[in-house]
């Protein structure tokens, strides 16, 4: 048991991205309002987010920016040990960009369904297609 | 010029896709002329990039002249330089052939349309150059936002199908992500060949099969392989017939050829058939996508519908092949990614023309199309022929090899699936033909249904339509070439 819980405690961030994960592709799947499920769907891809956030982190070090990294001092060595790792953060704001333009186009295609069918509700119109 | 190619055939559509955006406001009429000529600048680099391949070897082009591994790469190699043209020639001719088609459905979204026609074009070219895996994650969702805002741009249930599409498509790049972000922690890497590199020692590690594993698994959301495969038929049937004929033909086909750059050159074959020993049981999957895909094919009423299972059945012949874990099914899977997109095209774009001129696409529409559109018909005719497999059509040369390759892998239940499902093609088709040779019915209304003459579409949607055609035809004969000279190298030669 505490083999268990030092496990989840060491490697906290990996559980809590693949919680949100599951929370996420939960809604997706079980949820019958179709803005919710698309929130579903970005709770999925913020999970991943943070999960590339997290890896970048190191303990004791600090943001990746050279304080003398300029001028005539900026000739000392750059321990890489120091600094966390900005590779991931860049490439989630990417990421980031990428998942508010797909919550911008599924809000869109929801408008577009709402407009045809007058509701958001899965069920009602999954109905509303069979009477045709 | 020539050493540009690789960036011009991403730069040059999406910066005429901002162009057409704007000219769209001036005048519609510029719009389809900017959109041609960008995207015959595409499939010109494309099918120089391939010429130099052939001639020089593997091409590396280093974006900014930022070298790899800081820097973004395109690598252009016989997989990809194969795929290249095939991407682009086959957007080119669509453009071309639903001019008349999209002007008829959306005559005041004509700017917004060759938009995001563009940007899809620029999304799936840039999937296949590139040689970093996050870069392509970027080019996988440029080329799926556009292609849910052009499939969505339809019939009534188009945009509920396309949001299904959406949820799916999204979680597929996201497990892709995932799985790139996996490789990152144990190589510290993005780009492709030096993760390569790296992986060997760490084979066995479990962050490595599960990085594996979910990138596969992406893919084939993305893909619509068989149990994945729910959002697909829906999302293909009720979109406009221009966009149903890009999206159709390219975008299975480009994750196919993700799946495969990534165990072949991300991983290497002996660790994705080896190391990992799922290959049996992906095989069995591929089986049971393509019965399944034939036998729901079996049960549609309705052209457009049919076809859209049999691509799910034909991505099943791609990933079995490729998962048969020898040269001959290999060949015959990347074969097949040339082959089945000019294929899917001819019918996609058949039913385009028929779609112009009838209004519809179920079976009840069809009937005295022989008469009436007897070119439009007789490319039907020679597509579905190379996609039942009858040589000299290039279908039977890709289902060859593919089933060379199962019989040499020992797997009989692979071979009889593909003749089980090219025997259920012919089924298909022949009900087709035969719904399409008889007249309807003299209604008893007194309208004169008289049995007029032809009514064909339009010529430049018939021509285009007859290039692919004969496309289907030359490329049959020249597979021995284009796998003795491109396909052969494609592969590793460690994989026998």
């Amino acid at each position: 048991m505490t083999d268990l819980i030092s496990m989840v405690v060491a490697k906290y961030n990996y559980w809590i991205y693949i919680t949100l994960m599951m929370i996420g592709l939960y809604a997706i799947i079980a949820k019958n309002n179709l803005v919710k499920k698309i929130v579903g769907m970005n709770i999925f891809q913020t999970a991943i987010i943070l999960f590339y956030v997290s890896i970048g982190v190191k303990k004791g070090a600090t943001i990746p920016i050279l304080e003398h990294g300029h001028g005539p001092d900026a000739h000392h060595v750059v321990h890489a040990v120091d600094y966390i790792n900005p590779l991931p953060h860049v490439l989630m704001l990417t990421a980031i960009v990428v998942g508010v333009a797909t919550l911008g186009v599924a809000l869109a295609l929801a408008i577009r369904v709402y407009n045809n069918y007058n509701t958001l509700e899965e069920d009602e119109i999954l109905a509303q297609i069979r009477e045709k | 010029m020539s050493e540009q190619y690789p960036a011009l055939l991403v730069v040059v559509p999406l910066l005429s896709a901002l162009v057409v955006s704007i000219a769209g406001w001036i005048n519609k009429r510029l719009c389809f002329p900017i959109a041609v000529a960008a995207l015959g600048v595409a499939a010109w680099s494309a099918v120089g990039l391939l010429l130099r391949v052939l001639d020089e070897g593997v091409i590396v082009y280093k974006l900014g002249g930022w070298s790899p591994p800081m820097g973004i790469a395109y690598y252009i190699d016989y997989l990809n330089g194969l795929v290249l043209p095939v991407v682009s020639i086959v957007a080119l001719l669509n453009l071309i052939a639903n001019k008349k088609g999209i002007e008829q459905q959306f005559p005041d979204k004509i700017g917004p349309f060759y938009t995001l026609y563009l940007l899809m074009v620029t999304g799936l070219l840039g999937i296949v150059v590139t040689g970093d895996a996050f870069n392509l994650y970027v080019l996988l969702e440029i080329a799926a936002l556009t292609g849910y805002g052009l499939l969505a741009m339809g019939e009534e249930r188009a945009p509920l199908a396309t949001l299904n599409y959406l949820y799916m498509g999204t979680i597929g790049a996201c497990f892709y992500l995932l799985g790139v972000g996996y490789l990152y922690i144990v190589t510290g890497s993005l780009n492709m060949v030096d993760i390569a590199r790296l992986l060997p020692p760490l084979y066995q590690s479990k962050a490595v099969m599960a990085a594996f594993i979910i990138c596969m698994v992406g893919v084939w959301l993305k893909m619509a392989f068989f149990p994945l495969h729910a959002w697909l038929p829906n999302a293909y049937t009720y979109a406009n017939s221009a966009a149903s004929s890009l999206i159709a033909p390219l975008v299975t086909k480009v994750m196919i050829y993700v799946m495969i750059r990534l165990m072949l050159t991300v991983f290497t074959p002996e660790f994705a058939f080896t190391t990992l020993a799922v290959s049996n049981a992906i095989v069995w999957l591929a089986v049971i996508a393509i019965v399944m895909g034939a036998v729901l094919a079996l049960a549609e009423r309705n052209l457009k519908k049919m076809l859209t299972y049999i691509v799910v059945a034909e991505v099943g012949y791609m990933v079995g092949g490729a998962w048969l874990g020898n040269r001959d099914g290999m060949t015959g899977a990347i074969l097949h990614i040339v082959n089945d997109a000019l294929m899917t095209l001819c019918v996609f774009m058949v039913v385009g023309n028929i779609v112009y001129k009838v209004k519809g696409y179920a079976f009840e529409d069809l009937q005295g199309l022989f008469r009436k559109m007897p070119f439009t018909m007789g490319a039907l005719v020679i597509g579905a022929m190379s996609i039942i497999g009858v040589p000299p059509t290039c279908g039977f040369f890709s289902k060859w090899y593919l089933i060379v390759g199962a019989i040499s892998a020992g797997h009989y239940g692979f071979m009889a699936a593909l003749i089980f499902s090219s025997l259920v093609s012919v089924v298909l088709f022949f009900r087709v033909f035969e719904i399409c040779f008889y007249e309807p019915f003299a209604d008893h209304h007194g309208h004169d249904n008289h049995p007029g003459g032809m009514d064909e579409a339009p010529v430049s949607m018939v021509v285009p339509l007859l290039i692919v055609a004969v496309i289907l035809i030359v490329v049959g004969l020249y597979t021995g070439d284009i796998v003795n000279h491109v396909i052969q190298f494609a592969i590793p030669e460690t994989m026998v």
